[in-house]
């Protein structure tokens, strides 16, 4: 078999050296399409955060004369740079978008200097003007939005007012989640709080299930997460009996009767569109960020257990996120030591940097970052 | 393994209280083509082994409508076809071979050591925070601190599992694997707290060593200088255990640690230097890690080389030499298992079911050693 593709290689090709012949042919079958390369941390299938880029990458597939490459599991190490190169040269990607955060730096910057003609998208990254080549650039959406909508469900929903959150690592990412969604929920209920324990990992089942379970204990009855695959907090949630707020992607199937809604990226709506954008040969936005008003995330569909009343009141408020620049972290605010931290007067916008270095955790948080 | 050190450990009783001399005495007839005999059969045992899980490999790619040919085609094209592939495979290859000495040099005493992952991570950790006590300096002198940091400090990690057991008589499998664990949770503390730079703001890392102070690739190519640590780590402990009378003791614990007390060993000490050398290997992997790919110190030094490693060791049957071919190969297979994803649309499991198969097969042609006639003695035995 191989010797038959030799020789038709060696027809075709005739003067070509031995090496370029054994490149040309895989380069042959996707040359007039656009080659687009997708690199996920985890499994695809985490019910989670891979998953959520990995249905953007299913949209994308969708599209007409572009062809996906995709690789799961590769770790946050020089794997990715060769992961990346491995399609670049032996597959002729010309679109990157490695989804992890530590990904970027050094592993998408160097890779970004090395192939001045390949473009580099990056979930998660600061690009910064000036510091980083110019055909890398960095996504990500403002999801804290989403969880700040959970909050207002959980507040109205939970009968004990007493909310817990599974989170991974204190890191500005998360405590912004925490936070939005403690703020959230004490707008309708101002003595809500929120116990949160850090795990110390972005995936370990066990330390999930266990955390789950010591707040189900503790007597709280609306939980939520962020972690890499929500699937062991919902499900141990719903087998509970208490209710959750969904995380990454849609869990409504893993817990039918307590979900109540969820916080999801929208990568369909963003890898679609950078796609498009390049394909009509104009320049993806090096640094590009977004909230639920531009489609960058979205809410779950309300589960069974909102009352119609809640339903209502979170519209209400969804409906003033898309069409004006909704402040969710506004003074008076302190944090949970009681120290001032945004004057009455103050507003921070979505886009101030001030919030990607958050660690703090706002008044009505239970929980030490440190 | 066993047979074979209390084999050659019988002419050593005989030939008095050297026991080194006793392999140069040995000049009976045929010697040399026993010798070839059993080279031939620790070669040919393990390659049969490959071939059978690389038949049953394909009988599964076969099962699951994958054409196995095709398959393997790939797995080739990805890890060894072109110049490009070769490179990503030996860069994948680099860390596996000095985590793999950390199983396989402790193993020759009898020890099953596991912690490689434990060793790498502190190693990984402690030349970081000596690279950057001293970052001003030149190149050389800033990558050797952070390299003999590296080296002592896994080399007390998996010396002091040696000497729990030495001393205490704690099982150095469970010892040197909780110890693991300790290390990751004494790696998150400090790039969480003590260590970190405040701009790693989502990955929380410790500051970075200067880029000057990197080692880079080696000349040509873009593997960087780790392989060749790893390469010549392996053949000095290759001499170390096969050619010195050092290494003669120590293949003598492992045949018999009773035996080897009985003659006068001190069996302590070689359990002691031997772990420290295997700590010293994966500390130095994990130094290599900061050194030449990450900059940094951060929960990228665990992400299972260590656990590769012992793989790689248990596959080399122990050899330090054998340890490159395999390291290689599972490099190898690491390399091609993108493309596999990619072009057949298979899970990133495939890769593991393939190792899993390997590993299976390697584990039950140990069975086979000393039964095939190719390779048994037909004169004198």
């Amino acid at each position: 078999m191989t010797k038959d593709a030799a020789v038709s290689r060696r027809t075709v090709l005739g003067g070509l050296s031995a090496a370029m012949a054994a490149a040309t042919p895989l380069r042959r079958a996707f040359a007039a399409d656009l080659v687009v390369g997708f690199l996920y941390v985890g499994p695809r299938d985490d019910y989670g955060y891979n998953q959520g880029h990995a249905e953007g990458a299913a949209a994308v597939k969708k599209l007409p004369g572009v062809k996906v490459l995709e690789e799961e599991k590769v770790p946050e190490t020089n794997a990715v740079e060769q992961s990346m190169e491995s399609m670049i040269n032996l597959d002729g990607a010309t679109l990157l978008f490695p989804t992890s955060f530590g990904y970027y730096d050094p592993y998408v910057l160097k890779l970004a200097a090395k192939y001045p003609n390949i473009t580099f998208r990056h979930a998660g990254g600061l690009w910064q003007e000036g510091k980083a080549p110019k055909n890398a650039g960095s996504y990500f959406g403002y999801i804290d939005e989403c969880q700040y909508l959970s909050g207002i469900v959980a507040g109205h929903t939970s009968k004990s007012g007493k909310l817990g959150f599974v989170a991974a690592k204190p890191i500005p990412q998360v405590l912004r989640n925490i936070n939005a969604f403690t703020i959230g929920a004490r707008l309708v209920n101002p003595k809500a709080t929120t116990q949160v324990i850090f795990t110390g990992e972005w995936s370990m089942p066990v330390k999930e299930a266990e955390a789950t379970n010591t707040l189900i204990d503790q007597g709280i009855d609306t939980l939520t997460c962020h972690v890499d695959s929500p699937k062991v907090v919902i499900e141990t949630s719903e087998h509970r009996g208490i209710f959750t707020c969904g995380y990454h992607v849609n869990q409504q199937s893993l817990a039918p009767k307590g979900y109540l809604t969820g916080a999801e990226w929208n990568w369909s709506k963003v890898y679609v569109d950078m796609v498009n954008t390049m394909k009509a040969g104009k320049p993806i936005p090096n640094f590009l960020r977004g909230g639920i008003k531009d489609g960058f995330v979205k809410t779950s569909a309300y589960g069974p257990a909102v009352a119609d009343a809640t339903r209502k009141a979170t519209d209400a408020i969804k409906a003033k996120m898309m069409t004006t620049d909704y402040v969710i972290f506004k003074g008076p605010l302190k944090d949970n030591k009681g120290n001032d931290l945004i004057a009455a007067d103050k507003t921070y916008g979505q886009t101030d940097l001030w919030l990607e270095k958050m660690n703090w955790l706002a008044e009505g948080v239970i929980g030490a970052t440190s | 393994m066993a047979e074979q050190s209390l084999a050659a450990a019988e002419p050593a009783a005989e030939a008095g209280p050297a026991p080194g001399a006793a392999s140069r005495t040995d000049s009976r007839p045929g010697a040399f083509g026993e010798k070839l005999r059993r080279v031939g059969e620790a070669a040919a045992v393990p390659l049969l082994a490959l071939f059978a899980s690389l038949v049953a490999f394909g009988l599964f790619m076969l099962a699951l409508g994958f054409d196995p040919i095709e398959v393997y085609e790939l797995i080739w094209r990805g890890a060894f076809g072109s110049y490009f592939s070769w490179q990503n495979t030996l860069v994948r290859a680099a860390p596996l071979i000095l985590a793999a000495l950390c199983t396989a040099l402790p193993a020759r005493l009898g020890l099953i050591v596991i912690g490689n992952e434990g060793a790498l991570v502190v190693g990984g950790v402690a030349a970081a925070a000596a690279g950057l006590a001293v970052d001003t300096a030149p190149q050389l002198v800033v990558d050797l601190v952070m390299a003999a940091a590296g080296m002592i400090v896994g080399g007390v990690w998996i010396g002091a599992v040696g000497a729990l057991r030495h001393f205490r008589g704690i099982n150095e499998t469970i010892s040197s694997l909780l110890l693991a664990y300790i290390a990751i949770a004494l790696m998150n503390h400090l790039v969480e707290g003590p260590m970190r730079d405040p701009a790693s703001l989502n990955k929380p890392s410790s500051y970075a060593i200067p880029d000057a102070a990197m080692i880079g690739p080696m000349p040509g190519t873009n593997v960087h200088w780790g392989l060749a640590f790893g390469v010549i780590f392996a053949i000095l402990s290759y001499v170390l255990i096969e050619r010195t009378t050092f290494g003669f003791a120590a293949r003598m614990v492992g045949g018999n640690e009773r035996a080897a007390r009985m003659a006068g060993l001190n069996v302590g000490r070689l359990i002691l230097v031997v772990c420290f050398l295997a700590g010293a290997a994966a500390g130095l992997a994990g130094m290599v890690e900061v050194a030449a790919v990450t900059g940094r110190a951060n929960a990228s030094l665990a992400i299972g080389y260590g656990y590769t490693g012992i793989l790689v060791a248990f596959l080399a049957r122990h050899n330090p030499l054998a340890v490159i071919p395999v390291a290689i190969l599972l490099g190898g297979i690491g390399a091609s298992g993108g493309l596999l994803q990619r072009r057949l649309g298979l899970p990133d499991a495939t890769v593991l079911v393939m190792q899993g198969i390997i590993f299976v097969m390697l584990l039950a042609s140990e069975g086979v050693v000393g039964r095939l006639n190719l390779f048994q003695r037909t004169g004198d035995g």
